[in-house]
């Protein structure tokens, strides 16, 4: 187990250190003056030279990549030009709304999605299955902004149980940010929701037809029972590579579903931000967003190796 | 009373009978053999029995349990085979839950037949029955050989103290040292516990050593049923005596095999596995599968060479016909010498393989007559109408009709596909032929001709055999000279007769204990 924990470790921080290199690359060193697209082709050349020294573009490129790998390493991520304030502040600030928002819709859509395809693969070919995977196509078809809408609609136009948009924040009150979450995340969550439902389907269904499940039935156990106790944990093992990829559309999906309830997150943050072409700012939302899809990808590789024992190192076969 | 009372049992799938009009009994402690081949419906009756037929299946006629009925209800029946009947599964591989410790499942077994405490020492004494180590309850179905595999199932199957026990080809799938384990260990175990025994095999030996009355099945159908010396030695219908005959090989040696000058030699060959690196750890020592190997083909000659599982000698094949590299030592084929891999491409027509598996090497999304012809890409000389007329002549040759050539490979039989495999390699007139267990996945009944018409195109194209087999009886039926394989070496040499009567290394004594006794 340990070589395996050690070789993903390797695998996560060889994947941080690429992504900090494209990101630097389109972003930093290629052709175009960073401080001339920032200020607009209206501005003076001494305003870009000014800017230009601000931010350090006169030392060699991998002096800066290095300086700026080394700052965020120490928690610096540069001042943002636009809101001249530091990065790093104003992307806690936003994370504060993204991650509960991020972590709710995830495990909402796993309290849905699981469910609804372990009883729709029991119940294979019922009307129960059928009725189940036409929502789920739907649910996969439908965009995110539109259930969104769709539930600002029913829970806060007609029955005025929860605020349409808007967020309170957490040392204001706590319940109020908790409600002001409640409908983004659901909006988030359902599309997702719907893909694992079919996923987890699928697998349980396949698995429904090993040898093992043969065996175990052989042992005494019912269809039933046998799906239960040695079924579910082997369809669940392509539901993790699906839950893995699913938290990078989610983080995508935050900018479109904070847009859509006014929620002051990671998201909209990022959108203000490359429409005013604050790169520094982008820069650094960029990272941390690489960091968090990257990290989920390490954590579900951990699962991985946790759950299936063929994926640790071999011990001697005798 | 009898244990089991199969009247009149019929199996359907969507109105189409697969098993028609079956009765069966078996009285407590007896043993019943089932032989068919694969499609004769012998397993779908045992499922039918153990109440696992698919929810698809439809089911007729009566199956009575120590004189009542199977259940219904699926629960009830469910705990009635935890507590009463005991099966095996042909697929030591997938059968067993590949995230569980097997000691997990053996312990299951038990706490479903019942039987709530001390399960722990339960399992000790189980594995210790089929010859496991207390250890192995620890390990996970991929840390265990196939045969180690079979026993935990095994293990699972006694778990419960059944009175009857299903074995559905439970030793098909295992090398012949280990099948003969395993037949052992269920003869020991059925003897001891005084079980019931429903066995069911293509193999007609393994059916024979293990059961003294034999029911044969064809087309789901029971075609003859009875003791096991009127079946082997007065069979009365024809496909029984088609059975009885083909588990009997005939002697194929040429008399005066011409023994040429040698064709391929193999000097001092070697291939060494290394174990991927781990990040931040020393490489460790690879593996030697193949240590120093030397051997010379004569021209027209037969050579087996015969080993357990895992012991190099498909590595050595795959490296003397180009696929693979040795890591030492050098080859030579006629004047020409190379390392494997580096076979130069004048020669690949002159050395052709014929594999295992004559359902997996053939491409299901081609045509039979493309995926014969393809090596013919090696001789760009041949025009069109040369080619027709090549992939013809070695279709007849091995007594297919060309009119086949348009179908896809489902819709042939397992001898059929072996035979347009072997046609396959043959079609560039090759001159040495390596076939890797050019049998061993053919039913039983077909063994026998594909052996007679190897024997035959070897005398009509003057072609050399390297048989790489860990089966002795085909062995036999074959080679001029055997070579006896051990861990990457070859420790033994020599003709069939003579080594088969005075072996002197430990793995060909191995090898010759393993044979089951003769019909």
């Amino acid at each position: 187990m340990i070589p395996y924990v050690l070789k993903r470790l390797a695998g996560f921080v060889a994947t941080l250190l690429a992504a900090a290199a494209v990101t630097f690359l389109l972003l930093d060193a290629l052709p175009g003056d960073p401080a001339r697209f920032i200020l607009g082709i209206n501005a003076s050349p001494e305003a870009v030279q000014a800017l230009r020294l601000q931010l350090g573009l006169e030392a060699p490129p991998l002096e800066r990549f290095i300086r700026w790998i080394g700052g965020m390493l120490q928690g610096d991520f540069g001042l943002s030009y636009t809101q001249g304030a530091p990065v790093s502040a104003l992307i806690a600030e936003r994370l504060a709304v993204t991650f509960p928002l991020a972590l709710a819709a995830m495990v909402i859509s796993i309290a849905i999605g699981l469910p609804l395809g372990i009883l729709a693969a029991r119940r294979r070919g019922s009307l129960a299955d059928t009725g189940l995977m036409m929502l789920a196509q739907l649910g996969v078809a439908v965009p995110n902004f539109w259930f969104g809408m769709l539930l600002v609609l029913l829970f806060s136009v007609t029955l005025r149980w929860l605020p349409p948009g808007g967020f309170v924040p957490w040392d204001e009150n706590a319940w109020g940010a908790i409600r002001s979450l409640v409908l983004p995340s659901f909006a988030l969550a359902l599309p997702q929701a719907a893909i694992l439902a079919r996923v987890m389907r699928t697998a349980l269904v396949d698995v429904q037809s090993a040898d093992y499940i043969r065996t175990a039935r052989a042992k005494g156990l019912t269809m039933g029972e046998a799906v239960w106790r040695h079924g579910v944990r082997n369809a669940l093992l392509p539901v993790l590579t699906i839950l893995g990829l699913q938290f990078a559309f989610l983080v995508a999906g935050t900018i479109i579903v904070e847009n859509v309830f006014y929620l002051p997150g990671l998201g909209r943050l990022i959108f203000t931000a490359i429409s005013e072409r604050d790169l520094i700012l982008v820069r650094g939302a960029i990272i941390v967003l690489v960091v968090g899809v990257t990290l989920t990808m390490l954590v579900v590789d951990l699962l991985y190796g946790l759950v299936d024992p063929r994926l640790r190192v071999r011990r001697a076969s005798r | 009373m009898s244990l089991l009372e199969v009247k009149g049992l019929g199996i359907a799938f969507s109105g189409r009978p697969v098993v028609e009009g079956l009765d069966l009994t078996l009285a407590p402690s007896e043993r019943l053999g089932v032989i068919g081949e694969s499609g004769s419906g012998k397993s779908l009756t045992a499922l039918a029995i153990a109440g696992l037929l698919p929810d698809t299946a439809e089911r007729t006629g009566t199956i009575l349990f120590e004189g009542s009925p199977l259940p219904e209800d699926e629960a009830t029946m469910a705990r009635l085979r935890g507590k009463r009947i005991g099966m095996v599964f042909q697929e030591p591989m997938s059968a067993l839950n590949p995230l569980m410790q097997v000691g997990e499942q053996i312990a299951e077994a038990i706490f479903l037949s019942g039987d709530r405490v001390g399960y722990g020492t339960q399992v000790l004494a189980l594995l210790d029955e089929v010859g496991l180590e207390p250890q192995h309850r620890r390990r996970y179905p991929h840390e265990l050989s196939g045969g180690q595999r079979q026993r935990v199932m095994i293990a699972m199957a006694l778990a419960s103290r059944p009175d009857l026990l299903i074995a559905d080809e439970p030793t098909s799938a295992l090398d012949l040292v280990t099948q003969r384990q395993v037949l052992d260990l269920l003869d020991r175990l059925a003897r001891n516990r005084r079980m019931a025994l429903l066995f069911i095999s293509h193999d007609l030996k393994a059916v024979a050593a293990l059961c003294p009355r034999i029911m044969v099945m064809q087309a789901g159908r029971v075609v003859e049923a009875g003791p096991r010396e009127a079946i082997l030695g007065h069979p009365r219908e024809r496909y029984t005596r088609m059975l009885v005959g083909a588990a009997r090989f005939r002697i194929h040696t040429l008399a005066n095999a011409p023994m040429g000058d040698p064709l391929f030699t193999a000097r001092q060959i070697s291939r060494r596995f290394e174990s991927p690196s781990l990040l931040f750890l020393p490489r460790r020592a690879g593996t030697l599968a193949v240590d120093a190997v030397s051997l010379t083909l004569r021209r027209a000659e037969s050579v087996a060479l015969v080993g357990p599982s895992g012991c190099g000698k498909s590595t050595l094949a795959r490296i003397i016909v180009g696929l693979d590299r040795a890591t030492d030592g050098t080859m030579q084929f006629d004047r020409t010498v190379y390392h494997g891999s580096d076979l130069p491409g004048a020669l690949r027509p002159d050395i052709s393989l014929v594999f295992q598996d004559p359902f997996g090497s053939f491409n299901p999304r081609l045509r039979i007559g493309a995926s014969v012809s393809e090596p013919l890409r090696l001789l760009p000389d041949l025009d069109e109408a040369a080619r027709r007329r090549r992939v013809a002549d070695m279709v007849e040759a091995v007594g297919l009709s060309p009119d086949m050539l348009s179908r896809y490979p489902h819709q042939f039989s397992g001898g059929q596909r072996q035979r347009f495999a072997i046609a396959r390699a043959l079609v560039t007139r090759p001159r040495l032929v390596v076939l890797d267990e050019p049998v061993s996945a053919l039913d039983v009944s077909v063994r026998g001709e594909v052996l007679a018409l190897l024997h035959r195109l070897r005398a009509d194209f003057g072609l050399t055999y390297l048989v790489i087999s860990h089966d002795l009886d085909m062995v036999r039926a074959l080679a001029d000279r055997v070579l006896v394989m051990s861990a990457g070496r070859i420790v033994e040499e020599g003709r069939p007769a003579k080594l088969f009567e005075k072996p002197e290394h430990e793995q060909t004594r191995a090898l010759l204990a393993a044979r089951l006794p003769e019909l």
